[in-house]
């Protein structure tokens, strides 16, 4: 067919000049300081900064090897893990519920959306006004029912306080997902499912969740990447990676080695290392979009 | 006026699909040329060709005896009726009508003016403040009618732009087409591939395949004496039946091998192929000897009565064949049907599909 | 429709209420923090309906020259924030609307290259090229500048790809009609492309307005002046634990003051919000 072909407009300079800010844009700021990483990650510079010289893999075997790197990265996961589970839990229940209600669905939503205009940063400060053992309202609560509870000392609890911040945040966000991808769920079959005598819980279970899934999917990528990048605020703003190296994720942790240590290599070496696993959540990300064109 | 000429027109996709294979066409002014083929033969092309959309590989478009090959669509004053009518989903009516004469600087006045004829002439004056998507499917194709009528161009150009309507409206709006065409006498290209359209709306009608024009006419001039099989195949509903035989000093033998009498036909060593319309048989009453006719056995496959007419399928020496006969068929399913085709009703293709004249 | 009983929509109307709380505790607490006095705040509990110290804490945050981040005012650092978060949505729309109208509606050598050369920057955050990206802004001089704070973060692989297949989504026909009708490509841009991004460009700007005034790595390395900081760096700069003298009232003004902006940004667009985002991350 002719029209699979685009029609197009015969200049041949104007389209440059109409990419050219985004080109010169992506050159100076992403592809010149991406090589650089790539290229400081196999050099390794004396004390005194005279001379580099190449050391090939070392950097990164060093970093690998490095137990406060191991520590990082678990800490990375655990906190990506249950800031995804507790934020997409929550805003599937709450999506549920408001696509179960026929009055005040649009209040609701209204006043759901609120934290998804919030820096994740100032959403940590936010719980640390409630919950910092000084002056925090929740957190007196908490100590006076006897439990010491004390976020900026015990790691356990810095941990919770973090990944509570970072989900109260995302919970918006996958709310409006949820909510529209429930309202993609064709109503028929659901009466059909009724009809069949499926119970409303039954029905959740065996029609309503499995057609989530795309939904379900993709919120889970997009939370993780959230959680392994958007979250520096959050964790510089109110732990500093501490206490201890309680709460120090992969991300913050190239920052206070390359800004704060001043290590350069084991810097670089480590966006490298970073850059792998974004390539690798993209492409997860797009065999999923791929997958869901298939189905329409 | 303008009158448009097509010399050795060619088109070349990439380098390797020829679209369009030298093509020569010679519009009158005012007159309406219709462009029939199936699908993919390049008459969309060709169109958009004259229009200015897409490049000219090889010879040359002339309107108004200039040659216009490298000007832009805008530069030479021609309008254009998509299928799809492209009307601007955020301008009203009237500002869709307005848009073409905008741009060429136009007074506001004289815009106001000239659209609102337009939309008197196609009774869309109570539709020039909606938008596209308040309008009825033929209400956007007079819309898409009044945007090209508006720019009073040389040249009025249509591609299949009835296609999206439903069987009713598109028999009302092929009239329509037809009166203001003759109305404006713009001379005018009008591609489909239905050919009830073809054949009710052209002064001129060019019938295509695969690149190449097969046949140049007056409608009826190529329904009576279609130039190749392939023309026979395509005018005509339903189409010319078609029946291949070769000759020996008996008579003609058909593709399975049966006999029939050669009734005076001389046909090619090479073989041919000899057409009839369904409606140029008769039936034998019975099996008397009919003076003037080629007479064919028919195994009836199936009748389809549609009222004032019924088409009876079957096969003739191995060939599908129909015949129409008026009122209820005289035969059944099963049944054998003696048919005449009258000397004068018969067409005689050679073995390339070309027509052989009568001696 | 199904009928669900009274009961169980009655208890889906607690469960979202409590949701709510949750959503909205932690941000009305601030609230009525920031209207208590300093001691008030030092004396957990706090109480849980605002104080009556609106007007003297928040006359006193905004007009009273505070000196808590070095001595810069919040309406500085709202006006920074403001700045940048409406640069880089209106920057990055731009932006991202020409080069998709490059890649879409023309053919010229090179034009996949350079697509993919804007959708590989999807996998290059600035987070992990943290260091040399540092380097090469003060290289160019653009530490502490409104436009190192900005222009670099104008170039988007997603809003250039959000553009991209909707422009794909205009029939072909539509382009032909507007060049029969002598329209070029800058008419055509802006008589009929433009017009009909509307509701994309809505939704885009609420959400990189968003995007904009939450930056918290970029302004953090991008920044050593505190007159040219955002108010959310400057916010982690006011509080400090460990000092006694932290005037906590005034954090939590700040607080609010931070926040407000874009709530108000999110509830007042949020029809074309909502239908964007949903779309834009399809
Ligand atoms: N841009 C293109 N690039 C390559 N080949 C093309 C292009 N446009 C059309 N073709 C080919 O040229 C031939 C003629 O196409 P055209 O659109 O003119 O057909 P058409 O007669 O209008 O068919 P239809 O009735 O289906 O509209 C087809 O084989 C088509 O595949
Ligand atoms: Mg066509």
């Amino acid at each position: 067919m002719a029209s699979s072909t685009r029609v197009t407009f015969p200049n041949k300079l104007l389209p440059y000049l109409l990419l050219a800010p985004q080109l010169a844009i992506t050159a100076i700021f992403f592809y010149w300081p991406a090589s650089q990483a790539i290229y400081q990650s196999v050099l390794r510079e004396d004390p005194f900064g005279l001379s580099t010289q190449f050391v090939g893999l070392d950097n990164f075997r060093r970093v690998i090897s490095d137990p406060n790197y191991v520590n990082s990265l678990q800490v990375t996961v655990i906190f990506s893990v249950a800031t995804a589970l507790i934020a997409m839990a929550l805003a599937l229940l709450l999506a549920v519920m408001a696509d179960k209600v026929i009055r005040g669905k649009g209040i609701y939503r209204t006043l759901l959306i609120w934290p998804y205009a919030v820096a994740p940063a100032i959403a940590g400060m936010l719980w640390l006004f409630l919950f910092n053992p000084s002056m925090g309202t929740l957190a007196y609560l908490v100590r006076s029912a006897g439990y010491n509870w004390d976020p900026l000392l015990n790691g356990d609890q810095a941990m919770v306080l973090v990944v509570s911040a970072a989900a109260w945040k995302q919970i918006s966000y996958n709310f409006l997902f949820f909510v529209a991808g429930l309202q993609s769920i064709p109503k028929s079959l659901i009466e059909a499912a009724a009809i069949d005598g499926a119970g409303e819980t039954k029905r959740f279970w065996t029609i309503i969740f499995p057609l989530l899934a795309p939904t379900t999917f993709f919120l889970l990528v997009v939370n993780t990447v959230y959680a392994f990048f958007d979250t520096f605020g959050i964790i510089h703003a109110v732990t500093g990676g501490g206490p201890g190296k309680a709460t120090e994720t992969l991300v913050y942790k190239v920052y206070n080695d390359g800004f704060v240590n001043l290590i350069l290599g084991d810097s670089a070496a480590q966006s490298v290392i970073l850059m792998i696993i974004v390539i690798g959540l993209t492409a997860i990300q797009f065999r999923y979009v791929e997958r869901k064109v298939h189905y329409g | 006026m303008a009158n448009v000429e097509l010399t050795n027109v060619r088109k070349v996709y990439g380098n390797s699909v020829e679209a369009v294979k030298g093509v020569n066409i010679a519009i009158e002014d005012g007159a309406l040329c219709v462009l029939v083929g199936p699908s993919g033969c390049g008459k969309s092309t060709l169109l958009r060709m004259i229009a200015g959309l897409e490049s000219i590989t090889d010879g040359t478009v002339k309107i108004e005896n200039a040659v216009v090959n490298n000007l832009g669509p805008a530069e030479r004053d021609i309008a254009m009726v998509f299928q799809n009518y492209a009307l601007y989903p955020h301008m009203k009516v009237y500002d869709n009508m307005a848009y073409g004469l905008r741009n060429r600087g136009m007074p506001k006045d004289q815009i106001d003016k000239r659209v609102r004829e337009a939309a008197q002439t196609l009774e869309l004056t109570h539709l020039l403040e909606r938008r596209p998507k308040e309008l009825s499917g033929g209400q956007r194709q007079r819309v898409a009618m009044g945007r090209a009528i508006v720019r009073n161009p040389k040249v009025f150009l249509f591609d299949e732009p009835l296609s999206n309507l439903d069987a009713k409206l598109r028999g009302q709006m092929r009239v329509e087409i037809k009166n203001l065409q003759r109305q404006l006498g713009v001379t005018s290209v009008y591609v489909t591939h239905d050919q009830l359209e073809a054949m009710t709306l052209a002064d001129t009608l060019v019938v295509m395949n695969s690149g190449s024009v097969e046949q140049i006419g007056a409608p009826l001039d190529i329904y009576e004496k279609p130039a190749s099989t392939f023309v026979a195949s395509f005018i005509g509903a339903p189409p010319m039946n078609l029946v291949h035989v070769t000759a020996d000093n008996t008579g003609l033998i058909l593709k399975d091998g049966t006999h029939i009498g050669a009734e005076g036909l001389t046909v090619p060593t090479t073989g041919a192929v000899i057409g009839f319309r369904p409606e140029d048989l008769e039936v034998a009453a019975g099996h008397e000897k009919h003076i003037g006719g080629l007479q064919l056995d028919l195994k009836v496959l199936g009748v389809e009565p549609v009222g004032a007419e019924s088409y009876v399928y079957g096969v003739v020496g191995g060939e599908r064949v129909v015949v129409r006969v008026a009122g209820r068929s005289p035969s059944q399913t099963g049944d054998h049907l003696r048919v005449i085709i009258p000397k004068e009703k018969l067409h005689l293709f050679g073995a390339d599909g070309k027509r052989i004249p009568p001696a | 429709m199904i009928q669900n009983n009274p009961i169980g929509r009655f208890i889906a109307h607690i469960i979202l209420i409590i949701g709510i709380m949750i959503v909205a505790f932690p941000i009305y607490y601030t609230f009525v923090a920031s209207t208590q006095s300093l001691q008030e705040i030092m004396r957990p509990p706090l109480s849980l309906l605002p104080g009556n110290h609106f007007w003297e804490n928040y006359s006193a945050a905004l007009f009273g020259g505070v000196g808590r981040i070095g001595g810069v005012g919040v309406d500085r650092l709202l006006f920074n924030t403001i700045v940048m978060a409406l640069a880089i949505a209106v920057g990055k729309i731009a932006i991202s609307i020409l080069s998709a109208y490059a890649i879409v509606f023309f053919r010229f050598p090179g034009r996949m290259i350079f697509f993919w050369l804007i959708f590989i920057t999807l996998m290059l955050p600035v987070e992990v090229r943290i260091l040399p990206t540092y380097k090469v802004m003060v290289d160019l001089g653009l530490i502490d500048t409104y436009t190192g704070l900005t222009l670099p973060l104008m170039a988007s692989a997603t809003a250039t790809l959000l553009f991209r297949q909707f422009f794909m989504t205009i029939p072909g026909e539509l382009v032909e009609a507007a060049r029969v009708d002598g329209a070029g490509p800058w008419r055509f841009f802006k008589d009929i492309l433009l017009p009909l991004s509307k509701t994309n460009i809505a939704a885009l700007f609420v959400i990189l307005f968003i995007y904009g005034w939450t930056q918290y790595l970029w302004p953090l390395l991008m920044t050593n002046r505190n007159d040219m900081t955002t108010i959310v760096i400057g916010l982690r700069k006011m509080i400090s634990f460990a000092d006694a003298d932290t005037e906590w009232h005034l954090v939590m003004v700040t607080c609010i003051l931070a926040i407000v902006p874009p709530i108000l940004v999110v509830m007042l667009m949020q029809r074309w919000f909502v239908r964007g985002l949903v779309e834009t991350e399809k």
